[in-house]
């Protein structure tokens, strides 16, 4: 056995190897970090405005975002604006883990698979001039392998979808990875998510969706291959939508309750 | 073997996924976009090179039954190294790379290199042995996205050469190109024209097939049975 092959020579150069290559790592993690946390902000905020359609070219997000986009914090239990939180300092995904800000929901409520839910929701109005155009609502919901994080853009009435995006969900590339297609996405706009009685009446079709169905506008094709992605996109805007999303929200916006 | 060979050898005479047929999965999955394709390459040399040169310093005290174990720590270190950077500086292409980055860690160029040459030869040579098949693998690379982004969506690196046929130009995109498969047939057509240039990559058959030969009485069994 020749030197380098002793018992204390393997335990030495693996500890050796790992010390260097956890320093390499956790440095790199460490100092990359602001940059990162700063490209992934920017990113949503894309993903907010391409779902709004507000994207123009040659000109930045943050510019669009700052003159276009208002940020609200909405009571989801009230439906009413609040002040309680900082719209730009809340963190939402923390504060939906935090006993204290979210609520459990019972197996009947949690359609989209998120086992709590946080009392307070940022919302994004756009407006031109002092009109609201679009309401952008924060929307997430299990797929199948993650939960997909993602925008709902709405008309001024909460009726019709303008946009619908996802910036973050770990589906698998080319099936449920799907989602993120321009061509699947441009199919929800115009669709209308409530029926005449105010019921959710969006679906995502297993198949394509029939053109002459009397339900057509309120229904969106299949993705091949990703039933249960599919699914857990429709299961998703029926929780955000439902009585335990933004639906007091939107009802009071409608009925002029509430003033922007 | 002098520097420069080191580093031009792999290119065509040497190819990692021409001749060694190492790394087609990525070579599959990143090519339908020329700026995509770009940073790949990039990423995967600058990992061939560190891993090889790393491999190297420390070959003389790995120890022979945990060496693949070295390798692949020192390989995954540099791999994490390399997608955070590229979070940090290139968000939205990492995103469209998405797990291939992480996947260059079980790239079999790396380790094959890593494993045949590092853990042989001094640091500077294997760091040069690394470039060169990092360049091999990325000339094939970015033969393959440039045919299939120009033939497939008529642009190169975004900008439209050819203009679409569905935006009021002459062009009618091929859209088997965007698809993998099209790699594949590609990377075929590009190993027969390399190996119709170099002879010497032609390997010797494996086995020859006997000429055909008539069925004879008692040997002969019916195939419809």
């Amino acid at each position: 056995m020749s030197e380098k092959n002793t018992i204390r020579k393997m335990v030495t150069v693996t500890l050796l190897v790992c010390l260097a290559c956890s320093v390499v790592v956790s440095s790199a993690a460490v100092l990359l970090r602001p940059a990162q946390i700063a490209n992934q902000q920017l990113d949503i905020r894309r993903n907010l405005l391409a779902a709004a359609g507000l994207t123009e070219p040659g000109r930045s997000v943050e510019e669009i975002f700052a003159e276009r986009v208002t940020v609200r914090v909405v009571d989801l239990e009230t439906g009413l604006f609040t002040d309680a939180v900082d719209p730009l300092t809340y963190n939402q995904q923390r504060a939906s883990r935090d006993a204290a800000m979210s609520r459990r929901l019972s197996a009947d409520e949690d359609k989209a698979g998120l086992s709590r839910r946080e009392r307070y929701s940022v919302v994004y109005l756009v407006q031109d001039g002092d009109e609201l155009e679009t309401i952008v609502l924060p929307v997430r919901g299990f797929g199948l392998w993650s939960t997909m994080h993602g925008f709902l853009a709405l008309d001024a009435q909460g009726q019709e979808v303008k946009g619908l995006g996802f910036y973050e969900h770990g589906e698998t590339p080319g099936l449920g990875g799907e989602i993120d297609n321009p061509n699947w996405r441009a199919q929800w706009q115009g669709k209308q998510v409530f029926d005449d009685q105010g019921n959710v009446a969006i679906r995502v079709m297993k198949g394509r969706a029939d053109p002459t169905s009397p339900q057509y506008q309120h229904q969106v094709d299949g993705l091949a291959g990703a039933t249960l992605t599919a699914r857990g996109v429709e299961n998703m805007m029926q929780f955000w939508l439902g009585e335990n999303g933004y639906q007091a929200f939107l009802t009071q916006l409608r009925q002029g309750d509430i003033q922007i | 073997m002098k520097a420069l060979e080191l580093l031009t050898k792999p290119i065509f005479r040497n190819n990692p996924i021409a001749l060694q047929i190492l790394g087609i999965c990525s070579a599959l999955a990143v090519t339908s976009n020329l700026r995509v394709t770009l940073v790949m390459c990039v990423a995967l040399t600058v990992v061939a090179g560190l891993s090889n040169f790393f491999v190297s310093i420390v070959r003389n005290h790995a120890p022979d039954n945990i060496r693949i174990i070295i390798q692949m720590t020192i390989i995954a270190s540099l791999v994490i190294v390399v997608d955070e950077t590229l979070k940090a500086v290139a968000y939205d292409i990492s995103k469209q790379l998405s797990v291939f980055v992480g996947l260059i860690i079980t790239n079999c160029i790396i380790l094959g290199r890593t494993e045949a040459f590092a853990l042989k030869n001094p640091p500077w040579p294997s760091f040069l042995d690394g470039i060169g098949n990092g360049l091999g693998y990325s000339v094939l690379l970015i033969g393959l996205a440039t045919i299939r982004e120009l033939f497939g969506s008529g642009t190169l690196l975004g900008y439209n050469i050819m203009p679409l046929a569905a935006d009021g130009g002459w062009y009618v995109p091929n859209g088997m190109l965007l698809l993998p498969p099209s790699a594949f047939f590609l990377i075929g057509l590009f190993i027969w024209a390399l190996r119709t240039w170099d002879k010497a990559q032609v390997e010797a058959p494996d086995f020859k097939i006997k000429s055909n030969t008539k069925p004879s009485g008692a040997d002969y069994v019916p195939l419809t049975r």
